[in-house]
This record gives structure tokens, C-alpha cells and sequence, in this order.
């Protein structure tokens, strides 16, 4: 069950292997988490997840294999885990998705792969998650956004309009689920210093898995529909948000 | 009838859905309690419990709101029957008219007498006459295995694993209770004011035992010494020769308190840290230095809350938790340690409630143990409030104590079987009422009492 401060007992972590979502399962664990179900595609990563969750407190950790570019399996995926909890599940985590970037952008295979992992899956996923959560009555969906979702940009606007679609999706569900005891959380971290963004030269306000982490849990206390990780982004991207386009295009990055 | 919807405790915390029924007769309740899925069941009384022992998320939840008829008193015992969705409040009125008055009444009137069972409710009077539990003569329990008549000395170790066991063993349907006489509707108070900590406490251990009603409200949001200042409350029922003759007219079922509303449309945060502090200040200062042998209406000696209604909503849309927990009398530093942490770090805690407890009730999930209780009121918003307590947790532990379930929302689980030792014995009982595990609540989910 959630605490009255929000902190959960159990948790299944759509995307486990994420850099992200680890330094997430860590602080849980430090609090009253003891159930751990990750579900990926990489039998390695989420072995070494597993220790990692198993290491910060988890008792029971479970692992599902997923395929994100198999949207209809989704649903099936989200079942697997939650019967993998065993019991109730307090969380859901969203931490699925594939940056795009310049090299590719026209290549339509890359664009409906980075689409099917970033938007589609997430969406059925999240929408399967939801219904059993109201037949549990009660729970929280947390779904990683991102700030290249609140004003697309060139560099990667297949990763940034997949985003966007699923951050207005969670918005939209989290206003479908009202009074059910069922909520939607999302947050819009900005650039993540993440094995996503390996390589990537860091965006101003550059940020680390835990520092979200950190904004991710003391979001689990509120009811705010939407957390942002640094909160300045909230301000920032506000102006952002109202740019003229010609002025946006010419920002760095 | 069937309705859906969120419910929470008074803390207002942690929603969860279920549906709720009120069935109208005990053949409805019996034939729910047989029909009963998986999905889970617990009794609601009037959701006075802080924390979620009282909602079952995607389950049922059951209120007794047409099963709450009071009987006649018998007057050679003075004894009451009433139904499990009796409230203490219609209780008074009824039985103080006839000169009774219920042998424990918490802080609020509103619960029902269901509720106070499923609690073992304490009140001001536990270091003299213990809990409500103790007082009970017979309780008919209506469990998904079949109905439980029960007492003291009839298959007591069902008895008193329900005294405490939070409605996890079944729905009390009727309880008989032994009353106390009473000669008015007055009490007779002493107020006493005390500057730190241990010169109440002293006060307490020194003088209590010539009351039968004390507490203790103490300050825990002044920083340094002057968190713990206190202001003692000590009172008996008046008898008739202690009243002026205006006063000494006859018992009426008056219980004296003022009513106010909360508006509908409140500031975000209203009760906030420096409002808080605000108030416990002025509240301090209001308190006579000593004032004894004043008369006072029951209701504002025993429920000054009560006059308020809503007040839970004061705290804003996030909540409060309350923090109550029990030490044995070698541990009076845990609660000096408790208001200096609270004090320390700024933690704002809305008039904070000392009492010195007598000898704890045979119920094996029953709260109070002979020592000290402190129970705390804490908005939920502070970042540093979960960590502290369960800071607060580990120090109650190992000193023996426990906090008690009817207030708790966020106990570490594991910190259940350590202060509650007995527990196992809740467990068998409930293998042998509920033998497929029908009866269960968010609290027995959180904490894994099985
Ligand atoms: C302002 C205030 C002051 C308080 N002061 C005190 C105090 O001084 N001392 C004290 O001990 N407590 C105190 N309390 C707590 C309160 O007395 C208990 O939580 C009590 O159990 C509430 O009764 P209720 O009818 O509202 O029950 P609920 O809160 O609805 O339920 C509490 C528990 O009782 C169970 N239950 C309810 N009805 C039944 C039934 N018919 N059969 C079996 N189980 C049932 C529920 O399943 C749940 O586990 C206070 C609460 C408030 C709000
Ligand atoms: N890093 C950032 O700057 C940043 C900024 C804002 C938002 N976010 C979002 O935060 C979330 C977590 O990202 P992160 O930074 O922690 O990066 P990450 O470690 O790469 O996490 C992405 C996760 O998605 C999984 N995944 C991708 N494609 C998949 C597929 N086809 N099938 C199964 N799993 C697949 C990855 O699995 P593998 O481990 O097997 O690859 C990994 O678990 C993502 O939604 C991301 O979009 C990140």
C-alpha cells in the first residue's frame, strides 16, 4: 500500500534496465519498497538491475521480459508483471524510450521504432496499468516525459513529438482516472546525464539520474500532475513554451 | 445500498476506492459477510481513525449506520446494549439523562461504539479505569465463519483479540457496556500551567491518581527550552453538592459545545508551520498559571474539538498524520527526546497530547501500556517529516513501546511484530473466524497482519 506520505511498498518498472529508473528503485528501497518487478529486453541489464534493486532492500524482485517495438504485446507485459508482484502494486514507472537524433530523421523504419518504443508502447502499456490499478483501488503511474516533448525541437523531433503525444496522453488519463483512487503522475526531466544521452554534448541545466530520482520520490508525496526534474525547467521552459519559432530556432543545441 | 467512492481517514491521506454498503438488517450483514469474494471486507464506523484501517481498496466496506440502536438501561447494573453503529455521541445523550455516562470517551464523541471496540479506545481516564475494552461485558461478532458471541469470560481469546484487533476479526453487531454514574452534566476542573516538560510530567506522576480525568496538552513548536511548556487539565464529574443551586438543575442530555463550521473554500494551506506556532503560542498564553475547582460542560472538557465540525480540513489538501505512541513508565526520556526532535527540527505539530496510561487492557493488539502516551498532529509536507519518524519509530521500539494502529498511516511494517508482540495471537483467532482471509483493510495490507 502508499504511505500517507505516497511512498510505495512495491513497484513495476516499465523500462527496468533504465539509468534513470534504477537510481529511482534505489531511493525506494531505502524507504518502504520491497517488491521490484523490472520488466526489459536485455537479459544482462536486468540481471544487473535486479542485484542493484536487490542491494538497496528489495526482498522480492522479479524480471519480465518486453519488447517495446511489440505494441500489442503490452498489455500482456503489464499483466506478467503485476501477477510477478504477487500482491498489490503501488507504482508504476515509465522509464521506456528511444532518443532520436540527426543521422537518422529520415529514415521511416528509425522513426517508427523510435515511435513504437517512445509513444506507442508506453501508451498501451499505461492504458492496460490503469485498469488494473482501478480494479485494485488505488495506485500511482509515474511516466518519464521530457522537456523535448513541451517545445520540439529539430535535433530530435521524432523522440520529442513521441514524448509530447505521451505526456499529453498521461495528462489526459490522469483526468479520466479521477476518483478512482488511480492516478498519473508526469515528469519532464530535462538533459540527463544517462546511458540515453552517452556521448551527447549536455544541454544547459544538465542533470543526473538521481537528481531526478530525488524529484521523482518527493513527487510521489503530491498530487501535482507534473513534476519537473530540475524544478527551474518549470520556468524556463515556460518562456521557452512562448518563443516565436524563428527566435527558438536559433538557440544552441 | 451499494455506493462507490473514495475514502480516506480523518488525516485525510492515502484514498483509496471501494464500495461502500449500509446493510439495513442483520440478516443483510450476515448474508454479505457470506457472499464475500476475495476482493476484501472491514467495518467502517465514523472514519475517525487517522490513517486507513477503516478503507479496503477495491473491496467493500461496510457501515453500520442502520444498525445502531441504543437498548434500555438497566439500571441495576448499569449496563447499556447497543448496536455496533451506535455512536458515543447518541450514547451520552442518552444514557446522561438517566445519570450514566460511558466508563471511556476519546478525544471526539463521533465514533461509533464499533470503531471504539476495533480501537480499545482510550480517554483521559485510562491511568485510573483503563480501556474501553475493559468495560465491555458481552459482544456479538459477526465474522464470514458465523456469529461470535463473546466476552471476558466467554471464549476470551476472541474477545480481546477484537479489543484492538481493528475490525479484522469480524464486525461487532451489538456490544453491552458497563456505565458510570454520574450527578451532572458538569465537571470540576483543575488547569494547571507548567513552563517545560519535566515539571508537568512530575505533576502528573505526583498528582493524577487524585483525578479521574487528566491530560496534558504540551507545546512542541517553541524552539529550546521552551518546547514542552504545558498546560494540565484535571477534572472529575461534579456531584451535585458541588454545584451552585442555578447550576443544580436536573441532568438533561446537554453536553455543552460550541458549533462551528470550516468554510467550504479554504487557503491553500491553512494550517501551515508558522500558523502553528502561532496558535500554540496564543494558547499558552490564554491558559490560567492555576485554576482550580472550575465548572465545565462535558463537551468542552472531554471533546473540545468536537465543536468544529470538519476540522481535519484545516490542514489543507494534503493531510495530516497523526503520531501517537505508548512507552512504559522507564521511558519518559523517549517523549522528552520526541518533543525535542519535533522542536529541533522545526516540524510544526498542532498541540500535542501527554497522558500518563494505567496498566494496558489483556487484548493482545491493544494500544495502551502502563507509562506514557504522546500523541502529535503533523501536516504532511515537510521533507524531513517521513524520516523523522521513523526515527521517532526506532526509538519507541527499542524502548518496548508501540504507536497505536488507529492513528498510523505510515509505520515501518517490519516495527509491527516488534511492538506488537502478540500479534500471532490476532492471527490465529482470524484463521479461525475468517478461514479465507475475506477480512482485510488497507492498514492489514500495509503492515502485513495476517
Ligand atoms: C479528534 C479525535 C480525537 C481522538 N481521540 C482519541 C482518544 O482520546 N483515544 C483514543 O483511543 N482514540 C482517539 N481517537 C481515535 C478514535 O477514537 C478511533 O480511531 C476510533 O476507532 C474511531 O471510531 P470510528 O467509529 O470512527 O471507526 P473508524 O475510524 O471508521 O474505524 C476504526 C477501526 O474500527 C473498525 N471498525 C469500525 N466499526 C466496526 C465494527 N462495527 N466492528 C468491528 N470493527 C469496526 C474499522 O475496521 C477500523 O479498523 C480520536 C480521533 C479523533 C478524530
Ligand atoms: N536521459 C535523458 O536526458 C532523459 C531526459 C528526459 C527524459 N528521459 C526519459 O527517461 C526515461 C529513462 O531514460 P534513461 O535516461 O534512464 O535512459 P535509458 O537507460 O536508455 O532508459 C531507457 C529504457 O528504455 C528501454 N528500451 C528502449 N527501447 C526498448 C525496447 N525496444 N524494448 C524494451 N526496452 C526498451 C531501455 O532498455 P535497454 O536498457 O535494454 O536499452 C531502457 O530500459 C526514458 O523514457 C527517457 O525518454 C530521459
Amino acid at each position: 500500500m502508499l504511505d500517507a506520505f505516497g511512498q510505495p511498498q512495491s513497484i513495476v518498472v516499465l523500462g527496468g534496465t533504465s539509468d534513470i529508473a534504477a537510481a529511482v528503485v534505489d531511493r525506494l528501497c531505502a524507504h518502504r519498497c520491497r517488491t521490484v518487478v523490472l520488466a526489459g529486453r536485455d537479459a544482462g541489464r536486468l540481471a544487473s538491475a535486479r542485484d542493484r534493486a536487490a542491494t538497496a532492500g528489495a526482498d522480492r524482485v522479479a524480471e519480465v521480459a518486453c519488447d517495446a517495438l511489440d505494441v500489442r504485446g503490452a498489455p500482456d507485459v503489464v499483466d506478467r508483471c503485476f501477477d510477478a508482484a504477487g500482491g498489490d502494486v503501488d507504482v508504476v514507472l515509465v522509464a521506456m524510450g528511444v532518443l532520436s537524433g540527426r543521422e537518422n530523421e529520415l529514415d521511416a523504419g528509425h522513426a517508427a521504432d523510435v515511435a513504437a518504443a517512445t509513444y506507442a508502447w508506453p501508451v498501451a502499456a499505461v492504458t492496460r496499468a490503469a485498469a488494473r490499478l482501478r480494479d485494485q483501488g488505488y495506485g500511482r503511474i509515474v511516466v518519464l516525459s521530457s522537456v523535448a516533448g513541451v517545445r520540439v525541437r529539430r535535433a530530435n523531433f521524432v523522440y520529442g513529438s513521441a514524448k509530447a503525444g505521451l505526456d499529453a496522453f498521461a495528462l489526459g488519463l490522469n483526468e479520466a482516472l479521477e476518483g478512482t483512487g488511480v492516478s498519473v503522475q508526469v515528469v519532464r526531466p530535462g538533459f540527463v546525464r544517462t546511458k540515453m544521452t552517452a556521448g551527447l554534448q549536455a544541454a544547459p541545466f544538465a542533470t543526473t539520474a538521481g537528481a531526478v530520482a530525488d524529484q521523482v520520490v518527493a513527487g510521489l508525496g503530491t498530487a501535482a500532475p507534473v513534476v519537473w526534474a530540475p524544478p527551474v525547467l518549470r520556468l524556463v521552459f515556460g518562456v521557452l513554451a512562448r518563443l516565436p519559432a524563428a527566435a527558438f530556432k536559433r538557440l544552441p543545441g | 445500498m451499494a455506493e462507490p467512492g473514495l475514502l480516506t481517514g480523518w488525516g485525510r491521506t492515502a484514498p483509496t476506492h471501494a464500495v461502500s454498503v449500509e446493510p439495513g438488517h442483520l440478516s443483510d450483514l450476515r448474508k454479505l459477510l457470506e457472499t464475500a469474494d476475495g476482493s476484501g471486507l472491514i467495518a467502517r464506523g465514523m472514519g475517525r481513525s487517522y490513517g486507513d484501517a477503516a478503507q479496503c481498496a477495491g473491496g467493500t466496506v461496510v457501515r453500520l449506520a442502520h444498525l445502531s440502536a441504543i437498548g434500555e438501561i438497566d439500571e441495576v447494573h448499569g449496563t447499556v446494549e447497543a448496536e455496533g453503529g451506535a455512536t458515543l455521541d447518541a450514547l451520552m445523550r442518552c444514557t446522561l439523562r438517566r445519570g450514566w455516562f460511558p466508563p471511556v470517551t476519546p478525544g471526539t464523541r463521533q465514533v461509533t461504539l464499533g470503531g471504539a471496540v476495533a480501537a480499545d479506545v482510550h480517554g483521559k481516564n485510562h491511568h485510573r479505569d483503563g480501556s474501553l475494552c475493559r468495560h465491555v461485558t458481552a459482544l456479538t461478532l459477526e465474522s464470514p465463519g458465523g456469529t461470535f458471541e463473546v466476552g471476558p469470560g466467554k471464549d476470551p481469546d476472541l474477545f480481546w483479540a477484537t479489543a484492538g484487533g481493528m475490525g479484522l476479526t469480524g464486525i461487532v453487531s451489538r456490544a453491552t457496556l458497563q456505565l458510570i454514574p454520574v450527578e451532572s452534566e458538569l465537571m470540576v476542573v483543575d488547569t494547571d500551567r507548567f513552563g517545560d516538560l519535566d515539571s508537568v510530567m512530575a505533576a502528573m506522576e505526583e498528582g493524577d491518581d487524585r483525578y479521574r480525568y487528566s491530560v496534558a496538552w504540551v507545546d512542541c513548536t517553541s524552539p529550546g527550552r521552551r518546547a514542552g511548556r504545558s498546560v494540565l487539565t484535571r477534572g472529575d464529574h461534579a456531584l451535585l453538592e458541588q454545584l451552585p443551586v442555578r447550576r443544580a438543575r436536573a441532568l438533561s442530555s446537554g453536553i455543552g459545545d460550541a458549533r462551528l463550521k470550516v468554510p467550504r473554500r479554504l487557503p491553500a494551506h491553512p494550517l501551515n508551520g508558522p500558523t502553528i506556532r502561532a496558535f500554540n503560542e496564543a494558547w499558552y498564553r490564554r491558559a490560567p498559571r492555576r485554576r482550580h475547582g472550575e465548572l465545565q460542560p462535558l463537551g468542552r472538557f472531554f471533546h473540545p474539538l468536537d465543536g468544529v465540525a470538519d476540522w481535519n480540513r484545516l490542514y489543507g489538501p494534503r493531510g495530516f498524520v497523526q503520531y501517537q505512541f505508548a512507552v512504559g513508565p522507564d521511558h519518559a526520556d523517549v517523549v522528552r527526546r520526541a518533543v525535542g526532535l519535533l522542536s529541533q527540527r522545526r516540524l510544526p505539530s498542532f498541540l500535542a497530547v501527554l497522558k500518563r496510561f494505567g496498566p494496558g487492557d489483556p487484548g493482545p493488539m491493544s494500544f495502551p501500556m502502563a507509562g506514557w502516551t504522546l500523541a502529535l498532529d503533523l501536516p504532511v509536507g515537510p521533507p524531513a517529516l517521513p524520516d523523522s519518524l521513523d526515527e521517532l519509530d526506532t526509538m519507541v521500539a527499542e524502548a518496548g513501546g508501540r504507536v497505536y494502529l488507529a492513528k498510523d498511516a505510515r509505520l515501518r511494517p517490519d516495527l509491527l511484530a516488534v511492538m506488537y508482540p502478540r500479534s500471532p495471537e490476532l492471527a490465529a483467532a482470524r484463521r479461525r473466524v475468517d478461514p479465507d482471509g475475506l477480512l482485510r483493510s488497507d492498514l492489514s495490507r500495509r503492515l502485513g497482519i495476517d
